[in-house]
């Protein structure tokens, strides 16, 4: 049996209106099938677009930005600030005397922005209830499927500098 | 319930059912292949990227055949 459909003789609308109430089974299969496999070729379409992506992504390059002066924010404290454009939103922690902690303000979930919960010492979305862990950026609980993309940062003197971005 | 139906015809749609079933499960799995990959891919993992896109391609040609068996059985069917 060859793989391939033979070129029929029927004309393609006789074919596919026939007057046989039994073939009209097979239509709306052969149709239903071809749906099937269009949208099959659109999720290998959609791997595919995933791949370029990856593949075209260029390392980005990140300004070094002075963000706080050491012990301007008390322990526990907390100082906004944006890196590295001005529409990116992120949140300094001092989380203890010599520990700060700098992560991106966007939740993972539906980008809501998150807060230092104090009492709790985690970073908490307001929207859905989700969780990070303030040392490491990690999901806690709740609905976000990533960590917080973290602000590497770097002491300079008496400075604290944004250096780059850590995505997961 | 036969409608009139040959038992060739039987057979045939029994064969195209049967096929349909497997593209459908083939078509779940490149849905979740989809879905998984990009959740990798925005955490930053682009390595997965490329066994995704094949193992998707592969998926796609089962899709392919098992459509184009369909054709074929229609066709061998109702051309008695």
């Amino acid at each position: 049996m060859a793989f391939f459909r033979k070129p029929s003789k029927v004309a393609l609308w006789k074919d596919e209106f026939s007057i046989f109430t039994s073939d009209e089974r097979y239509v709306s299969r052969r149709q239903f099938t071809k749906f099937l496999t269009l949208a099959s070729l659109s999720m290998f379409v959609g791997n595919l677009w995933i791949l370029l992506r990856a593949r075209l992504a260029k390392t980005p390059v990140f300004p070094s930005v002075v963000v706080a002066q050491l012990g301007e924010i008390a322990v526990d404290g907390v100082k906004l600030f944006a890196y590295p454009t001005p529409n990116d939103r992120c949140i300094l922690v001092r989380t203890g005397e010599e520990e700060y902690n700098a992560y991106s303000q966007k939740c993972t979930h539906l980008s809501c922005a998150v807060y230092y919960a104090k009492e709790s010492q985690r970073l908490a979305c307001p929207c859905h209830q989700g969780y990070f862990s303030v040392k490491d950026g990690t999901v806690l609980q709740g609905p976000p499927p990533r960590p917080l993309p973290r602000i590497l940062l770097e002491r300079q003197g008496r400075e604290l500098v944004a250096i780059g971005v850590k995505v997961g | 319930m036969t409608g009139g139906q040959s038992p060739r015809q039987r057979r045939g749609l029994v064969a195209i059912d049967g096929a349909m079933a497997l593209v459908v499960l083939l078509l779940i799995v490149q849905i979740w292949l989809l879905s998984a990959t990009l959740e990798s891919f925005l955490a930053g993992h682009a390595e997965t990227a490329v066994p995704a896109a094949i193992f998707s391609g592969l998926l796609f040609l089962g899709c392919l055949s098992l459509s184009l068996f369909v054709d074929r059985v229609d066709q061998d069917s109702r051309r008695q």
